[in-house]
């Protein structure tokens, strides 16, 4: 059914008991044109983008635990598109324009906010990178501002910016167009749409194995509910990619490791912008609900646990309260780790792999909520046609091999 | 919070040490192809389960040791030296 108005009216005249499902849970059907593996966001957006842009249906997502349940429904969901090379600029400001338009697209409101993302430059060098970066995103065509220090105090008077502050702050680099969306609502409104285009979302179905004929060419894969016939694959699995890739008989160039965040009791509106200070590994934006969502610098070793260390979260709360003093009163309600892809450059990999008719999207690592909608829209391309989306040619596997990184570390956010 | 053992100071919280990765890597030859140098760069096990890698004690004596250590509960099995052969692990 689509969503509206009336909708809302009809529902709430019969005490909103009446909603039908948003998608269906069918059994797996023997055989698929296409299996993604992965109900995250980039697995169901992948589904999606099969059905709407290519006209292929007959396409089962497989996820292990539940929708949204890995780093996807974890994330602090930051959505920008402040990236250095041209490369990464016109991946992730695709994403951004696809994001702006999603709620319209989906008939499911994934409450964009584009409230802007404010990177602080805590000494002279940070200013000078800062205004290196805003001219290079400037020249790409992308909305990015600097700030004066009594600029950036308008914006966010909770921020410390008195004379003893422990991180003095000299201005800021701001993409005004960047913002948050409801992480939620992104995976379950693809899987809506999805669903609505015929794929089926099988859930509680973890992929135990790929099985490949004489010439190495993927015929089907092996799950936890049984065997599935298909001759193409999209693996979108996050920090379980090399799992995915030792059960194909090939390693990536990824490692896991925990990245944790965690929330505040509400309160009322007092920050309405995301602020990050990459200098001391935390940023804060402030949830619709009122919580304070506060994010961290990754837990530096390999890691499957999900759960973060208590050091970084020391780290980071402190971090946090030395930029916004006045939040020390707050409880934590919540905190938590996902497991996330890290790649030597920070850029992802979306294309083929040594496996024939085995496809991957992976290596976002600390980022790619941002680019659900272009993660999706590339793999499906490649599923679909056998050839890489332009604006995933740079991003292919092969580049660890030729030399030809594409290095975003500072442009991911935070350091790492 | 986790702890490690360093072989020259003793046990210490996770936060005196820095992980350095995966250990007993072997370095190609300089005739290497650039498959084999891409893939001694930057490819790896990157295993759920037991991890072979290595850590300095960075804020502590500085030196650089070998940890067996399972990524998944963070069970350390064994701490040995650089240059130590693998540890057999039971069964
Ligand atoms: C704390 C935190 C904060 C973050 N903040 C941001 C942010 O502000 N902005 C941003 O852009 N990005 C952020 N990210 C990164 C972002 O969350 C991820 O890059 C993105 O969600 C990845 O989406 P995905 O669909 O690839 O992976 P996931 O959402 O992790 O989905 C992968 C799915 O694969 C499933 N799976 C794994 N193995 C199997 C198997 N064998 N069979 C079947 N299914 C399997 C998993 O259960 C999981 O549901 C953050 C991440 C974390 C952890
Ligand atoms: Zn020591």
């Amino acid at each position: 059914m689509r969503y509206s108005a009336l909708a809302l009216l009809r529902g709430a005249l019969s005490g909103h008991r009446n909603w039908p499902p948003a998608w269906r849970s069918p059994e797996p059907k023997p055989q698929y044109d296409v299996v993604i593996v992965g109900g995250g966001g980039h697995g169901l957006a992948s589904a999606y983008y099969l059905a709407k842009n290519h006209g292929i249906t007959n396409v089962a997502v497989l996820e292990r635990g539940w929708l949204g349940g890995g780093n996807t429904g974890r994330n602090t969901t930051v959505v920008r598109s402040n990236y250095l090379y041209p490369e990464s600029a016109r991946l992730y400001d695709f994403s951004l324009r696809l994001y702006e338009g999603l709620a319209r697209e989906l008939n499911f409101n994934v409450m964009l906010s584009q409230r802007g993302h404010l990177m602080l430059a805590h000494s002279r060098h940070d200013l000078e990178s800062m205004s290196r970066w805003a001219n290079t995103m400037a020249m790409h065509g992308i909305d990015a501002q600097l700030l004066t220090r009594e600029q950036v105090g308008a914006m966010v008077p909770a921020l410390d910016l008195s004379a003893g502050a422990r991180y003095p702050v000299l201005g800021a680099f701001m993409q005004p167009r960047a913002g948050t969306a409801r992480h939620d609502a992104v995976a379950w409104g693809y899987a809506r749409g999805a669903d609505h285009l015929g794929v089926d979302i099988i859930q509680n179905c973890a992929v135990t194995g790929f099985v490949t004929d004489a010439n190495g060419h993927v015929t089907g894969v092996d799950t936890s509910r049984g065997r599935i016939r298909t001759a193409r694959v999209g693996i979108a699995a996050a920090g379980h990619s090399s799992v995915l890739a030792k059960l194909a008989g090939f390693r990536l160039p990824v490692t896991s490791y925990a990245l944790q965040a965690m929330v505040t009791e509400p309160l009322k509106p007092r920050l309405d912008t995301v602020v990050i200070s990459p200098g001391t590994g935390a940023y804060v934006s402030q949830s619709d609900k009122g919580e304070m969502v506060i994010g961290a610098s990754l837990d530096l070793f390999p890691s499957y646990a999900q759960r973060g260390s208590f050091g970084v979260l020391q780290g980071v709360v402190a971090a946090t309260l030395a930029m916004f003093p006045s939040f020390s009163r707050l409880r934590l309600m919540r905190q938590w780790a996902g497991i996330v892809d890290v790649v030597h450059d920070s850029s992802p990999i979306i294309g083929p792999t040594p496996v024939p008719g085995l496809y991957i999207n992976c290596g976002w690592g600390t980022g790619g909520f941002k680019a659900i909608p272009v993660g999706g829209w590339t793999l499906a391309h490649v599923l679909a046609t056998g050839r890489n989306h332009e604006l995933a040619e740079a991003f292919q596997l092969e580049r660890f091999v030729t030399g030809r990184l594409i290095d975003e570390a500072a442009a991911s956010g935070i350091a790492h | 919070m986790m702890q490690l053992s360093c072989p020259w100071c003793g046990l210490r919280d996770e936060t005196e040490f820095a992980c350095g990765g995966t250990t007993h890597l072997e370095r190609p030859p300089l005739a290497a192809t650039d498959a084999d140098w891409g893939h001694y760069l930057f490819f790896r096990d990157n295993p759920k389960g037991v991890h072979l890698e290595r850590w300095r004690h960075a804020w502590g004596c500085g030196q650089w040791f070998n940890v067996a250590r399972d990524t998944v509960t963070h069970d350390v099995l064994a701490v040995y030296r650089m240059g130590d052969p693998p540890p057999r692990l039971g069964a």
